[in-house]
């Protein structure tokens, strides 16, 4: 599982899902691994403003990686500023460093082994084969 | 703008004009049905360029190609008439370059000498360039329609040829040589056609709650999506329960289909989830900018009930206070499962519908199937939400069922009725209720006698579709319900 899941992923207790520190999850005894892709510009553009910045600053410090800047990029601040595109001439965008240290983070970064705690509830989700288990035992559902 | 030919296929005859539509929204160009009929292979479309027609078929399964319009009749002399009238302008730029003529004849045939005869029909054209069957710069097409066993051609029409469709990817992605399957996979052809009319594309983040073993999110990482599934069946995913493929052994799961095509890099991953617990975080947690939503698409094929077993957490009756207790001292043991129940389909989708809400951004899709009776009592009602519009609505009939991909929009802020968006957000708490659930029993087990599960088993051309009578209404599921 890419860390950018992280992102979209809270408890999956009902009750849980209203309370702010349910969200994010935080990820304990967590094994990584560093799966290099290509790097998908548009993607990151568009998945840009969706992020929960401070959210992902948090599950990134808490696994000891990197630390991400305070404040979100733009979208601007993804590509290079490269050659000025000649009168209807199409220049491909370049991924700028922003870009590129932010696909390490959310595409190439998978968590393996492990669990996710909820900050609310305390119940841990298990990750097993990157797959992680979001099944609810019979008292919590 | 220019009219188009469209030489469509002629099956999935309700997909083909919502294909069309779905793949023109997503090359983002104005498209105009001049002409269509379910029982023509051809169709005239209005786009504003050959590089639109181009954008629109090249990803289509549904159709073989594109052609600009130079012509058509009932007759060859109205045909060349309308060539003269429509193309004449255009024929001295194609004087002298490489070309190519033929002929498709849809329901009919010519033999060679006729073939030949209606080629040179055509020479006033006054092409001189070279003849070349492959790599030709410019290939023109005469297509000729015929009426069921009739001997002369009920309609013709003339076409430069523009772009080849993206029909391919149905043998590329063809099951038959799929790394992994199961018994619930759907084709590859409408996996694929699913994942147009979601308007799949590179950049977008599309998700399937019930991806079995992953083939729409596949499909849709084809068309260039990023994309991530979960299943409340863990081994699906993980692939331990085996392919469904006879003599299969050894590591197969989900990971390793992304593998096959190479499609690894847009595989966000997968996590087990039933989709009424989903971990997704839903409105509470909106991000002002993408207001609220952040998924671009969600496509899928949820259990009906009969063969896959739909199930969601929980336990039939309410659990007393030693039961739970039980459950708390014994869920971190390995062997450990969560209780599950039955649950209504109706219900599921009212929960697809309520989750797509709340997580598709602003005129996202959700792209999901689901059965039909075709016995009129007991229609399964189209499902509908104060925040999604209805896009389409595809049928595919079978002997003695069909099912329906329906296809919604997720409403801007402002097309939202007041109160809408707020219901959305109680809704996904609220559950179903015990009589909703037998209430569908009932019906089920009164209505739907005739209704067999019959889906489609892997390896098959989607020609032949055999009944399951060990799973199907009379089997386990049937007693089960009867006795309540
Ligand atoms: C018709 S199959 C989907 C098959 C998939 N489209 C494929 O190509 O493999 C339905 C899937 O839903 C899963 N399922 C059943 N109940 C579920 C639930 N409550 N939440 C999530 N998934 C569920 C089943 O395990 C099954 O894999
Ligand atoms: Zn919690």
């Amino acid at each position: 599982m890419k860390l950018l899941t992280l992102n979209f992923l809270t408890c999956a207790i009902k009750t849980c899902k209203t309370s702010p520190s349910s969200f994010p999850l935080h990820p304990r005894d967590a094994e990584l691994e560093i799966l290099e892709t290509d790097i998908n510009l548009p993607f990151l553009k568009n998945i840009l403003p969706r992020l929960m910045w401070d959210e992902l600053r948090t599950i990134t410090s808490e696994l000891g990686l990197p630390e991400l800047p305070p404040a979100a990029p733009t979208r601007e601040d993804l590509v290079e500023p490269g050659a000025q595109a000649a009168e209807g001439e199409e220049v491909e965008e370049q991924p700028s460093q922003t870009a590129k240290d932010l696909h390490r983070v959310l595409l190439e970064t998978t968590v393996k082994e492990g669990k996710l705690a909820c900050g609310n509830c305390g119940h841990e989700y298990k990750v097993m084969e990157g797959v992680p288990n979001f099944l609810l035992p019979g008292h919590l559902v | 703008m220019p009219d188009y030919l469209v030489r469509l296929v002629q099956m999935h005859e309700s997909f083909r004009q919502a294909e069309l539509q779905a793949l023109a929204d997503v090359a983002e160009v104005p498209i105009e049905f001049v002409k269509y009929d379910e029982e023509s292979p051809f169709c005239i479309v209005r786009l504003p360029s050959d590089s639109a027609a181009k954008a629109v078929i090249s990803r289509s399964l549904l159709s073989q190609g594109i052609y600009e319009l130079w012509g058509q009749g009932a007759t060859y002399d109205a045909l060349h008439k309308s060539v003269n009238d429509v193309s004449s302008a255009k024929w001295a730029q194609y004087e002298s370059v490489p070309f190519r003529f033929t002929l498709d004849c849809y329901r009919g045939t010519r033999d060679q000498t006729q073939q030949r005869e209606i080629i040179e029909s055509f020479s006033y054209l006054g092409f001189n360039g070279p003849i070349r069957m492959r790599d030709a710069d410019a290939s023109f097409k005469v297509f000729e329609e015929y009426g069921e066993k009739a001997s002369e051609p009920k309609y013709m029409y003339l076409g430069r040829s523009v772009a080849a469709s993206g029909r391919d990817a149905k043998t590329t992605y063809d099951l038959k040589k799929r790394h992994y399957i199961s018994t619930t996979s759907m084709d590859a052809e409408l996996a694929l056609v699913t994942a147009n009319m979601a308007l799949a594309a590179p950049g977008k983040l599309f998700y399937d709650p019930f991806m079995g073993t992953g083939g729409f999110p596949i499909a849709c990482a084809h068309f260039g999506a990023v994309v991530c599934g979960s299943d409340i069946d863990g081994r699906s995913i993980r692939g331990t329960g085996g392919s469904a493929r006879k003599g299969q052994t050894g590591k197969f799961d989900v990971r390793g289909n992304f593998q096959q095509y190479g499609l690894e890099s847009r595989y966000l991953g997968a996590f087990v989830s039933d989709l009424t617990n989903t971990p997704f975080r839903l409105l509470q947690h909106s991000n002002p900018a993408s207001r609220g939503g952040y998924l671009d698409g969600i496509v899928c094929d949820p259990p009906y009930g009969i063969r896959e077993g739909l199930k969601v957490l929980g336990s039939r009756d309410e659990l007393n206070v030693q039961e739970r207790a039980t459950h708390k001292d014994r869920y971190r043991e390995p062997g450990y499962i969560p209780p599950k129940k039955p649950y209504s389909f109706t219900a599921i989708q009212d929960d697809i519908l309520a989750f797509a809400a709340a997580t598709l951004v602003e005129n996202g899709r959700l792209s999901m199937w689901m059965p039909t009776a075709n016995d009129e009592d007991v229609e399964l009602v189209i499902p509908t939400h104060p925040c999604l519009d209805i896009v389409s609505v595809c049928v595919q009939p079978f002997n003695k069922w069909s099912r329906r991909l329906l296809t919604y929009r997720r409403r801007t802020e402002s097309e939202i009725p007041e109160g809408g968006l707020e219901s959305v957000k109680k809704e996904y708490e609220k559950g179903v209720k015990a009589d909703e659930l037998n209430d569908f029993r009932r019906k089920y087990f009164e209505g739907f006698k005739e209704f067999e599960r019959l889906r489609q088993e892997p390896g098959t051309d989607g020609a032949n579709y055999k009944a399951d009578d060990s799973k199907g209404v009379s089997g386990r599921w049937r007693e089960k319900g009867g006795a309540n």
